[in-house]
């Protein structure tokens, strides 16, 4: 049927990798999310390959919650995003020291 | 162990190391993309990427989940966003605010990478107990049933607190998104509001030119945004409603 699940756990934990070091790196808030969004779709990966190896649903369901989680994320972190890029005129995470209690 | 590894075919290994370079290069191109718009159209391919390879592993209808919520709504949201602000141009990523970040950043990625790379393929992954939420593979109507019937009667709490967290995620989007000081679709919608008297938002620290160029965009701006403050609300009015809705009827179908 398909390979080894091993095969797509690493392609899962360097998509992850990507993801993380893009967090890091990139000054962007937008991109930044979207490097989040990459993290949590080498977790989905994962998730999948387990439910396949294991043979339990439970991975499938998990991936299903996940996709809801990141979708609530995304809305409310735009929401931020633009809130302070109403005061700031710019996007960049330097900005968002203003945020600090 | 039901074996996950019968008879792998040179298809599936080709379909695998197609989709594999396709998540690889679309990931890689988010990251050093300098414009958010083609860091955004990356992140489209590698989902599509991930859902070649969710299809390949048996898990249909989350292939079909993932375009459809990732790639449709997600991604449009993010350009959505990119073209309201207007920050669609290029961000220098020879500039490096922060000495010494981006290589301790590497470093840091690449040591994680190895020690889940060392899991991945080092370990004995399949040992634990099976088919806590009941089996995948074999069951009737493929995983479209046996996700339904899991989630609507393993997860079922879970997925009823799901739809509280949307609720409360899109009444904090708008709350989040409205005028400071103003109500919505209220007074402020008047054009000759802005500079004058309470309307922060319009630049603090721009200088006298700018700042009148910015005065002429947001009286355009401001009507549109009202209006469609207006029309959010509406909208989420109603989304409440359908959703406290649907508890109802989950719940009734439970019972």
């Amino acid at each position: 049927m398909s390979l080894s699940g091993a095969w797509y756990l690493g392609l899962a934990a360097v998509v992850f990798s990507i993801g993380a070091l893009g967090l890091l790196v990139r000054r962007n808030v937008l991109v930044m999310f979207m490097c989040v969004e990459l993290m949590l779709n080498a977790a989905n990966l994962t998730f999948v390959t387990f439910s396949r190896m294991l043979n339990d649903i439970g991975g499938q369901a998990l991936v299903f919650f996940t996709l809801v989680v990141a979708a609530a994320e995304v809305v409310v972190g735009l929401g931020i995003v633009v809130a302070i890029f109403r005061r700031r005129r710019s996007a960049t995470a330097d900005d968002f020291h203003i945020m600090r209690g | 162990m039901p074996a996950p590894l019968l008879a792998a075919t040179t298809v599936d290994a080709l379909t695998f190391a197609v989709a594999a370079v396709i998540v690889l290069a679309g990931a890689i191109g988010v990251v050093v993309a300098r414009n958010p718009v083609h860091s955004a159209l990356m992140l489209v391919m590698t989902l599509f990427g991930v859902a070649v390879l969710f299809v390949e592993q048996q898990a249909n209808f989350l292939a079909a989940v993932q375009v459809i919520v990732y790639a449709g709504a997600i991604v449009v949201l993010f350009l959505f966003v990119i073209m309201f602000l207007g920050v669609d141009r290029e961000e220098s990523l020879a500039k490096e605010p922060l000495r010494g970040q981006r290589p301790l950043a590497i470093g840091l990625t690449v040591l994680g990478l190895a020690g889940l790379l060392v899991m991945a393929f080092g370990a004995h992954w399949s040992i634990g107990a099976k088919s806590v939420a009941g089996p995948a593979q074999g069951q009737a109507g493929g995983d479209v049933a046996a996700l339904g019937r899991s989630v609507f009667t393993t997860y079922l709490f879970a997925f009823e607190v799901t739809s509280a967290l949307l609720v409360i995620a899109v009444v904090g989007a708008v709350v989040l998104a409205r005028r400071p000081g103003g109500v919505l679709g209220g007074s402020d919608a008047e054009p000759d509001a802005p500079p004058a008297d309470t309307d922060t938002d319009t630049d603090t620290d721009s200088d006298p030119g700018s700042a009148a160029d910015a005065e002429a965009d947001t009286d355009v701006e401001t009507g549109d945004r009202a209006a469609a403050g207006a029309g959010t609300e509406a909208d989420v009015g109603a989304e409440v409603q359908s959703g406290a809705g649907a508890d109802v009827a989950t719940k009734e179908v439970s019972r």
